[in-house]
């Protein structure tokens, strides 16, 4: 049984609609990647997993549970965490508030954090706003992984920042996905290092999924036409 | 050392020194001005819970220290005449204990607050400051019209109560309970603003959509801080019905409101010892202006505007800069 199962979702911003048909699935341990050109819906789809936006039509089945009724806080609660666009931490908080204020029981807490990003052990008691670009998106990573979450979502995880710390960015899931089994939903544009941690990918055009299968089955004729600009 | 740290500690040495200097040069009234100064801070810091973690504006918290007061002096109303709170479906006798009026008030304070929360926390914004003071407003004319005890001229209690082990008439011995329950108070906010809650609670304040999606939902988080609040206003309230030994309908009023929200302005929102440095700040310029101009509030609206100006932080902000919000 899949872990997340998306089933013709649509979805509007006031009465403009944004998703008119979008269908995924993921199942337990795997790492989908969603992608797409700007624009095309994949934020939103992340925002209707989280919650944060309401479907009008279709379902969303997260663990064998329907989503329809939940309100944010509540998806997060099941079991999903999420990296959003922009980090976005709270920047009236130090690194450890910020990572305390999330934590739930379960493997992953302070010292957890600090091996896989060792950076926010330095950091600490700095407070979020200090933090460079990478270091907020380590944090904020390190957030979503303080909820103990079974989906962890990425979205943009690695936009604007320098090549080195994008490096540490991928090597970080890469290793989410080795040693813990965790489901993991990343958007990205870098093909490249997809590659490197994605076993499925969906494709999103104009609020509708075109493609969906293993991302070793994407062509290049799929990725010029879809993705290329 | 942090500033603040240092500033924290002084502020409990010069409160611990001036009773102790009065004690000594037997100015038992200045004891009892720095007990007030401890009873409002206790009070501050409760709304600054509220306040100054959650972003919560609320300018009814007179409800709770007037629920704090009014719990005093009913049972110790009943104690002193001998009859009975309640005799139907069971008896509740008076008391004169104070650790039982103080479990009182803030048991009361608290399922008052979890009433009022749960209704007032649907609206956010001015709606919100409105709101709340329509609900102590709501209290201050129940308690005009109440006449059993004592309506608009208010209750009487012509003993203090009792503190096992000490003479609570001694100003300085009321002074020290007040004291060591003010450090409690302290203690106990300063580790819930470091705690999970507390700090979800400020990261609330900063963005609801993103606590959401770590999975705290905004309106549990603002309504256990609005109750823990309420709670402590209240056992400050009760605290203040036994220094004045006298309750009346001004405790619920909106200028009590007020005065404690000035408390946290003043000495800075979100410290964990801004109020107690504004409530002291306050009582000084009370006592200071008051004895040159009965219209001293004009003195203090000029201070307060030079706050708000010129030190958002208040005193703590401008001497300790802006270092951690909750810090």
């Amino acid at each position: 049984m899949s872990l997340l199962k998306l089933s013709h979702i649509s979805a509007f911003y006031g009465p403009s609609q944004a998703l008119f048909d979008v269908h995924l699935s993921l199942e337990e341990g795997q790492v989908l990647a969603l992608m797409g050109r700007n624009g095309m819906g994949k934020s939103t789809t992340v925002k209707v997993i989280c919650r944060m936006l309401k479907n009008r039509g279709g379902s969303i089945m997260f663990d064998g549970r329907d989503m329809a009724r939940l309100k944010s806080f509540q998806a997060a609660k099941s079991g999903i965490g999420l990296v959003p666009e922009g980090r976005r931490c709270f920047s009236n908080l130090t690194v450890h508030e910020n990572l305390i204020a999330a934590s739930r029981p379960g493997e992953w807490d302070f010292a957890a954090v600090a091996r896989l990003f060792p950076r926010l052990e330095e950091r600490r008691d700095q407070l979020a706003a200090s933090l460079s670009g990478g270091e907020q998106q380590m944090l904020a990573v390190g957030r979503a992984l303080m909820t103990n979450p079974r989906l962890l979502i990425l979205d943009e995880a690695t936009e604007g920042l320098a090549p080195v710390v994008r490096q540490e960015i991928w090597a970080a899931i890469a290793r989410l996905k080795a040693e813990t089994g965790m489901a993991i939903l990343v958007i990205d544009k870098s093909l490249k290092e997809l590659g490197t941690v994605a076993d499925t990918a969906v494709i999103v055009e104009k609020g509708v999924s075109v493609w969906h299968g293993d991302f070793g089955d994407l062509t290049p004729e799929v990725t010029d036409k879809y993705l290329g600009v | 050392m942090k500033r603040e740290t240092i500033l924290n500690a002084a502020l409990l040495l010069i409160l611990l020194a001036i009773p102790l200097w009065a004690q000594s040069a037997d100015e038992p009234f200045i004891i009892t001005l720095t007990t007030r100064a401890v009873i409002f801070a206790i009070a501050g810091v409760g709304l600054n819970f509220a306040l100054g973690f959650g972003g919560l504006v609320s300018f009814g918290h007179a409800a709770f220290f007037g629920i704090g007061g009014y719990a005093m002096g009913i049972l110790a109303y009943h104690a002193q005449t001998y009859t009975p709170l309640m005799e139907w479906p069971f008896v509740i006798e008076g008391t004169k204990s104070m650790p039982v009026i103080w479990l009182v008030a803030i048991i009361t304070s608290a399922i008052v607050a979890v009433a009022l929360g749960a209704l007032s926390l649907r609206t956010s914004g001015v709606y919100f400051i409105m709101i709340t003071l329509a609900f102590a407003q709501m209290f201050f004319f129940f308690t005009i019209s109440w006449p059993t005890y004592g309506g608009e001229d208010g209750l009487s209690i012509y003993i203090r109560n009792d503190f096992p082990g000490l003479n609570t008439m001694d100003p300085i011995q009321f002074y020290a309970i007040c004291y060591v329950i003010l450090l409690l108070v302290l203690f106990f906010v300063y580790r819930a603003a470091h705690s999970p809650f507390g700090l979800a609670l400020s990261a609330a304040r900063q963005n609801e959509d993103r606590i959401q999606a770590i999975g705290q939902g905004p309106y549990r988080l603002y309504l256990t801080a609005y109750v823990i609040s309420g709670a402590i206003t209240g056992l400050a309230g009760a605290l203040f019905a036994d220094l004045n030994r006298f309750v009346s309908p001004t405790m619920f009023s909106w200028q009590t409101s007020g005065e404690i929200m000035i408390f946290v302005i003043l000495g800075g929102v979100g410290r964990v010892f801004g109020p107690v440095a504004g409530a002291a700040l306050f009582i000084l310029l009370e006592h200071q202006l008051g004895g040159l101009s009965e219209f001293w509030h004009i003195y203090l609206g000029a201070i307060l505007l030079g706050v708000v100006l010129f030190a958002r932080g208040g005193l703590f902000g401008f001497i300790a800069g802006r270092e951690v919000a909750h810090d």
